[in-house]
């Protein structure tokens, strides 16, 4: 019977005793009605718990000099002496100055591409090349990025494909892989190669979602297809670009560090070496656990700031915002 | 519709634009795929692109796989993703399900608590830590348990099922079906699409991982490809798999041996991916329309 009583909206007299009930009654009440979904969302919860909030306890160990054997709780107190050493250290302006560049190229390069390759697609009249074009570019996205960094060393070595190519007009050989300028490029260039595509799925969403009686009476009105795609495509999906664009600022700090430990190496450290990066080697290879778990805290706390921030201007700009 | 010249000379530009793109998708890895089939030393004298296989031959791929290695890896690859996207799949419907009812009272709350990981997170380290103090290194665990819900997908997946219709699910109540028959007969098989795209996000996510198989795991037995591939690729090391060659030709085996080994692990999820396209163009525009 209390299971038939739950589908159904709580009629107004119910919700009147609901209002006057104590809290407690309501929690037992909706824990006999719900068992059923409260036990269901029991092991999400306690993964939750343990694998999401746990580290976030675990944080405790940046402000504390972390002995294993006595656990996060149990190490000693050091304040915010780990967090003093990391912007005293030499590698702290490198560090930032290298995840904030990575950041900002692909803003810059990577961000806008995908808009780009969306209204082109867009314009495309014949639906099956469209098509082909569609499956052909979102395809490499599900290569792993062991693959995509393992073609990229082979190509690009010094007797490589395309020293080879670059050989046959006299130029080269470049050690594109060990020069520390070549990084940047090649960074976002093999992304763009990768995720052009995939990032142009969700602008191509919102162009369906554009009213199409819009464009009608526009072409009523006389407007050429390039005036419709800047005064009806473009500001139609300005709303999920904005979303995307909070999103990206979110991440700013954390640009692909799987794909960076893949490609770098001690020689392009100068221009390859971020963040996490540097956590890894810190923490994971040298077992140095509380000072890394504090620049990761760093990174993390920027990275949220900056979420905050980009969503706080959306929402004074009266643009669409995450909350 | 008539076009003007101007608008023609822009279909043609585009149409060209389209095709460049395509043939600079496509073309790494059919250079990959020729020289995979090509003979060892035509591949090291060449000096430029590859328009067909020179001097067909499978011996990379042979040598790929009668490797012990490699073969070890691809089982340990296989188990990863079926467990893997299993524990995934069940966690995340469970989580979708109970999380897209209403007349929940903690709903909102839980939602936040997941939402907020999405955001801000303990990080590398003390995950690490933890994976450690519960006994999972170095084993299979670790590749499963630690990522069993991805709360992108959980969002993803409740998103799908609000839009079950609700007469459904209560004439089912009416006959006295329960939330777990609920979701298993009526949910789960009204949102097949969307479950489709959960295989695979969550299925090329352990095909492709390689990074916490790293961190975690010591025992070569129990590597994932990803994790072979990169010792392959970028630490350039073929020794291990060219053995009993007589040392003066290993050079150019070694290149062969390189291009077989990736194509040998990229080559199940691109054959995957053109029946799961449509589902997955379909998922990502769930996740996007109503986020």
């Amino acid at each position: 019977m209390a299971q038939l009583q739950r589908p159904g909206a709580p009629n107004p007299q119910q919700q009147k005793t609901f209002a006057s009930d104590r809290f407690g009654r309501r929690v037992i009440r909706d824990f006999k009605i719900n068992r059923t979904i409260y036990l269901m969302l029991l092991p999400v919860l306690v993964y939750y718990i343990i694998f999401q909030y746990g580290p976030m306890y675990g944080l405790q160990i940046a402000f504390k000099n972390y002995i294993p054997s006595k656990g996060f709780t149990g190490s000693p107190w050091v304040g915010f002496d780990h967090f003093v050493a990391f912007f005293n250290s030499f590698y702290f302006w490198r560090l930032l100055g290298n995840t904030l560049l990575l950041s900002f190229y692909s803003l810059l390069f990577f961000f806008p591409a995908g808009i780009v390759l969306a209204l082109l697609l867009n314009e495309i009249g014949n639906p099956r090349f469209k098509r082909t074009i569609q499956t052909i570019t979102y395809m490499p996205h599900f290569i792993s990025l062991v693959v995509i960094v393992g073609m990229m060393v082979d190509f690009l070595s010094t007797n490589g494909l395309i020293n080879n190519l670059l050989g046959q007009i006299g130029i080269g050989p470049v050690p594109f892989m060990r020069d520390p300028g070549w990084f940047r490029t090649l960074f976002i260039g093999s992304d763009l190669w990768q995720n052009i595509g995939w990032s142009s799925i969700i602008f191509l969403a919102a162009i369906s979602n554009i009213d199409p009686a819009l464009y009608e009476a526009s072409r009523i009105d006389g407007a050429s297809r390039f005036r419709q795609a800047m005064h009806i495509t473009f500001p139609g999906i300005l709303p999920t670009v904005t979303i995307l664009l909070i999103l990206f600022i979110g991440r700013f700090m954390t640009v692909g560090a799987e794909k960076i430990l893949l490609m770098y190496n001690p020689v392009t450290y100068e221009t390859a070496d971020v963040i996490q990066t540097y956590v890894y080697r810190k923490g994971i290879l040298q077992a140095d656990f509380s000072y890394s778990a504090a620049i990761g805290l760093f990174n993390a706390m920027i990275s949220f700031t900056l979420l905050v921030l980009a969503n706080a201007i959306a929402r004074r700009l009266g643009e669409s915002r995450l909350w | 519709m008539h076009k003007t010249i101007g608008e023609r000379a822009f279909d043609g530009f585009n149409a060209a634009l389209m095709v460049a793109l395509a043939l600079v998708t496509l073309y790494p890895l059919v250079f990959v795929l020729f020289a995979s089939l090509s003979d060892p030393n035509a591949v090291v004298q060449n000096r430029g692109l590859l328009l067909y296989p020179k001097g067909l031959t499978l011996e990379a791929y042979k040598l790929v796989f009668a490797n012990p290695n490699i073969a070890t890896a691809y089982v340990n690859t296989l188990i990863y993703v079926v467990c893997g996207t299993a524990v995934n799949i069940v966690m995340t419907s469970l989580g979708a399900y109970a999380l897209s009812r209403r007349n929940v009272m903690w709903k909102n709350t839980i939602m936040f608590l997941i939402v907020f990981t999405m955001f801000f997170e303990g990080g590398l380290i003390p995950l690490y830590l933890l994976v450690g103090n519960l006994g999972m290194l170095d084993s299979r665990l670790a590749l499963i348990i630690p990522t069993a819900v991805s709360a992108f997908n959980l969002i993803i997946m409740r998103t799908a099922f609000q839009g079950v219709p609700v007469s459904l699910e209560e004439s089912a109540r009416l006959d006295g079906a329960s939330d777990w028959t609920i979701l298993a007969r009526v949910v789960l098989p009204l949102s097949l699409p969307v479950v489709a795209v959960m295989v695979l996000f969550y299925g090329v996510y352990h095909w492709n991982s390689w990074f916490p198989a790293m961190i975690y795991l010591q025992t070569r037995e129990l590597f994932p490809l990803q994790l072979i591939l990169r010792e392959i690729l970028i630490a350039n090391d073929t020794g291990s798999m060219i053995g009993s060659v007589a040392s003066s030709d290993s050079m150019p085996i070694g290149e062969t041996i390189k291009y077989a080994t990736i194509i040998v692990a990229t080559l199940p999820i691109l054959f995957l991916y053109p029946f799961l396209q449509k589902y997955f163009v379909k998922g990502v525009m769930i996740g996007a329309v109503k986020e």
